[in-house]
């Protein structure tokens, strides 16, 4: 008889398998992850899990039977005589399920991984290879000293650190220095009294003999230098989610501005290490929020559109010093402003805002297929002016959720060409 | 009664590789000596839950070529596993010779003891020795068969593309449980001279390719006319049930690899095709042996009395048959079946009472259990089985009965019979009509073509009880045969008169046709 442990072989001999099939039921896994990630929280979206697809979707047909006459015999027979008619609809514990009966038709649970989640997230929304590839490059890593170790290659062998231990291991164990055996050596010649000589003979003979045994270098001395790659520090960023959420904003209006919020963060958390973001919605009145509120709270009210962005401000200069912090802000509207905050909220945002952000998204969101023909907003003609007279400012209009990624991915490209301090 | 006492194999429940060569040879020593049983070489491999799981969605082999339904498996059991919903099975054993077992490294001393005797012995000594097993499985070459399969298939995707590959595949998995032959007359499995000859057919194609003869002008071929329908049939050995093998040999415009991949998929389905019919023989034999032995073990007190409590517990859970309006309850449990009948040949032959020997005149009170149940454990499957050897007892101790319904009848399901006098012989009829092949599966042949003509391929399905065929799924799954086979192709559903109560057409998709 053999016994085999195959415990160390490698495990996850069905992730080829796993991902031939992920591949098939890509339509349908796109879809559950579509539906999931309008429930979850930003945050959350990085997280992968479970998405539920429809087995059915991906079911293999076999010519199976249906309707006719059924046969059962059933074990556990307690009241029943021949020729009982039992009710089907299975009260009175009546008919059981059939094996296999139903068993295919169900939804089941499908856990992604982080990695798999986000590519079908991103794939969705139709992810360009060229963005793919300005995600991907996010992480670097580099290489720094980490002390000493017993193996490696002879270019990093450590000549200090070898010898250092070498002497104190000779120091150790006592091993002669050649000058000692000299300097019995010459008294040796200088001698004349027999028994003398043969004392500092036997003397000489027994460190000659520990010379040998002790070695001035021994395999165990030798030391190599010892790196290991570190993540490089990559700086922290804060995201700044602006939204109007006066009466006007619909819920359609909302989940735009949701998922364009999803996108940058999922860009900025594979750009840099730690991301913060911070909600702040405003009507007449700005005020810092947490998620939930910021897309789900109700309010109401006029529309100040400088008091948000004095908000922003407040935050950035007592959390998030512009030193330490990569700062983007992405503001999302429907374009009222009261006439008079104008000035005002240009004046913030050319003097305050913009010279410490990197970089700053308007997204201006109307109810799909909205009237074309409608003048240009309050906002939009402001920020039209402060953006022709050279401001760092990109804007953008969307209706409809699949203009959404190509929107972002314009506003990031034009990033690329004027690349500013990049982290 | 002679124990021979020992010192306890193991306290405790931990183990490790030495214990379990104990183990081994301690439940050798018995299943050998005392119960007779002729088994394959074991060896036994120690397994993480991980890979259980891996092996569990490639149908339980350690190779296997790559398939997205295996995925798809994978995931599926996964989802349970985790969600607590499933326990993992405690060993899985393969049909090979040496006989592969695999145990789950968090097995106490007690599980690994029973799972060895359950599986390396008892499905061991089944596999050896049952005579569908002989006639249509070969254990040498099984595993060499499987490797050859994975690599061809893997060939196959660099060649021709992962997505030809896997639509064939596709297409020859709908069909897989109509590839099998049934009945003998062929020649048992030979999987090693399988390899072989594919690779000589390639090797020789190789060599005698010359792309001269591709523009000689062919003769003219014979006219319809010419051949009759019956020499046409004979000639395509029509009627024929397995349907893989009827395209691979026929179908006009498979590539020479695709029909390899459908052959491959059809020696599976052929290998596991005794498992299909045994389910209850086989795990009731494992059930039997490993109950014999753990209880050999404990009167020789080499397990402890706490171990063989644990080993009880584990036991009973194993053999629970829940009743019909159990919420646990989900058919009959082939576990409970197989041991509880297997138990009670035991009883009979040993301590018959009248009610045996007017049943069972020929093993009743003939002493030699061993020597009856090697016997059925030779030469019989489950439906042969049931309808031989359930006694009148057993069915009264389960309260078996029979139900009957008929979509027709408005009034409800029918009690047919029950377990007394009346109901005996009908109620074990109809369980083991349970367990008839022919019953389970559709019967669906290939009936005719018209090679000459417009090549449509006529399958014929002989409808039982007036139950069709779900339509959606045949639909389907006649869509890829179609693909194959690159031409129309028509299902009728006739009944036991000929009359025809359906009909399904489906041509080929274009895509397919241009593979």
């Amino acid at each position: 008889m053999h016994i085999v442990d195959r415990r160390l072989n490698p495990g996850s001999k069905s992730l080829e398998n796993r991902q031939r099939f992920l591949r098939r039921a890509k339509a349908l896994v796109q879809r559950a992850v579509k539906d999931t990630s309008q429930n979850r929280s930003i945050k959350d979206v990085l997280e992968g899990g479970e998405v539920s697809i429809p087995l059915d979707g991906t079911s293999e047909p076999r010519f199976r039977r249906s309707a006719g006459t059924r046969d059962h015999v059933l074990p556990g027979n307690k009241k029943f005589i021949e020729g009982d008619v039992l009710p089907r609809s299975g009260e009175s514990g009546g008919r059981p399920k059939e094996a296999g009966e139903g068993d295919s038709e169900d939804a089941f649970r499908f856990v992604l991984t982080r990695e798999e989640f986000l590519d079908l997230f991103l794939d969705d929304l139709e992810l360009p290879d060229l963005a793919k590839r300005k995600l991907a490059e996010a992480e670097h890593e580099g290489i720094r000293r980490a002390g000493y170790s017993i193996a490696g290659s002879p270019a990093n062998l450590s000549v200090s650190r070898t010898v250092k231990l070498a002497t104190a291991r000779r120091i150790a164990l006592r091993r002669p220095r050649p000058e000692t055996i000299e300097e019995l050596e010459a008294e040796l010649a200088a001698c004349d009294d027999e028994e003398r000589r043969i004392a500092l003979q036997a003397q000489i003979a027994t460190l000659k003999s520990k010379i040998k045994r002790i070695p001035f270098i021994d395999p165990i001395d030798i030391r190599y230098r010892r790196f290991e790659t570190v993540p490089k520090p990559v700086a922290q960023a804060v995201m700044f989610c602006l939204m109007d959420v006066s009466g006007s904003m619909s819920e359609h209006m909302k989940d735009l501005a949701k998922r364009f919020y999803m996108l940058l963060y999922v860009f900025l958390t594979r750009r840099y290490k730690h991301v913060e973001i911070v909600f702040i919605r405003h009507t007449d009145r700005a005020e810092e929020v947490d998620e939930e509120t910021f897309f789900r709270g109700p309010a109401s009210g006029g529309t100040l559109v400088s008091s948000a962005l004095q908000a922003m401000h407040e935050i950035v200069r007592t959390r998030f010093r512009p030193a330490d912090w990569n700062i983007y802000a992405a503001q999302s509207s429907d374009g009222d402003n009261s006439y008079s905050d104008g000035d005002v909220t240009g004046r913030i945002l050319t003097e305050l805002l913009l010279p410490v952000t990197q970089y700053f998204a308007y997204l201006e969101v109307s109810e799909s297929g909205g009237p074309m023909d409608m003048p240009d907003s309050a906002l939009w003609t402001l920020y039209q002016r402060l953006s022709n007279e050279g401001a760092p400012l990109s804007m953008r209009k969307v209706s409809d959720r699949s203009e959404i990624f190509p929107v972002f991915r314009d506003l990031f490209q034009k990033r690329g060409k004027q690349e500013r301090a990049t982290p | 009664m002679n124990v021979a006492s020992a010192a306890p194999l193991y306290r405790g429940a931990d183990w490790d590789f030495q214990l379990l060569q104990r183990i081994h040879d301690a439940c050798e020593g018995i299943a050998l000596s005392e119960l007779g049983l002729n088994v394959y070489p074991n060896q036994i491999e120690v397994i993480t839950a991980e890979q259980m799981l891996d092996a569990y969605s490639s149908v339980g082999m350690p190779l296997f070529y790559k398939h997205w339904s295996f995925g798809k498996h994978f995931a599926h059991h996964e989802a349970f596993y985790r969600k607590g919903l499933m326990g993992l099975a405690y060993e899985i054993v393969i049909n090979s010779s040496p006989c592969i077992s695999y145990l789950m490294e968090e097995n106490t001393a007690t599980m690994q003891t029973l799972v060895i005797a359950h599986a390396a012995f008892g499905h061991n000594h089944f596999f050896k020795n049952n005579y569908l097993f002989k006639q249509w499985t070969d254990a040498e070459g099984i595993l060499d068969y499987l490797n050859f399969a994975k690599s061809y298939i893997a060939q196959c995707e660099e060649h021709h593309g992962q997505l030809a590959v896997e639509r064939t595949l596709d297409a020859a998995h709908a069909l897989m449980s109509h590839g099998v032959f049934r009945y003998p007359g062929k020649k048992a499995l030979d999987l090693r001279a399988e390899e072989k000859r594919e690779r000589e057919r390639r090797s020789h194609k190789e060599r005698s390719f010359n792309d001269l003869w591709r523009t000689v002008p062919s003769g003219p071929g014979k006219t319809a006319t010419e051949l009759s329908v019956d020499r046409r049939r004979s000639l395509l050995g029509l009627p024929q049930e397995n349907i893989l093998y009827f395209l691979e040999k026929s179908a006009p415009r498979l590539q020479s690899w695709q029909r390899e991949l459908l052959r491959i998929v059809r020696h599976i389905a052929q290998y596991f095709y005794p498992q299909g019919l045994t389910k209850v023989m086989n795990e009731g034999t494992a059930t039997y042996v490993h109950y014999r032995i753990m209880n050999r073990l404990h009167q020789q007190e080499r397990i402890s009395d706490g171990n063989f409590l644990e080993f009880l517990q584990s036991h009973t859970n194993v053999v629970f048959q829940p009743g019909f309006d159990d919420q646990r309850f989900s058919g009959f449990n082939p576990y409970a079946l197989g041991f509880a009948m297997m138990q009670d040949i035991e009883r009979i032959v040993t301590k018959p009472d009248d009610e045996d020997h007017e049943w069972f005149p020929d093993i009743a009170g003939n002493g030699d259990v061993m020597g009856v149940l090697r016997d059925v454990w030779a030469n019989y499957r489950d439906e042969s089985f049931i309808s031989q050897f359930l006694s009148p007892r057993l069915m009264r101790h389960m309260r078996m009965f029979h139900l009957h319904d008929n979509p027709a009848d408005s009034e409800g399901i029918r009690v047919q019979a029950i377990h007394d006098e009346r109901g005996y012989r009908r109620v074990r009829r109809e369980l083991a009509r349970q367990y008839d092949v022919g019953l389970i599966e559709p019967n669906i042949e290939v009936v005719d073509v018209d090679l000459a003509g417009d090549r449509r391929l006529l399958l014929r399905h002989q409808v039982v009880n007036g139950s069709l065929l779900n339509e959606a799924d045949a639909k389907r799954v006649l869509q890829h045969l179609a693909d194959l086979w690159s031409y129309d192709v028509l299902l009728k559903e006739v009944d036991a008169t000929d009359t025809v109560l359906k009909e399904h057409a489906v041509s080929p998709r274009k895509i397919a046709a241009a593979a």
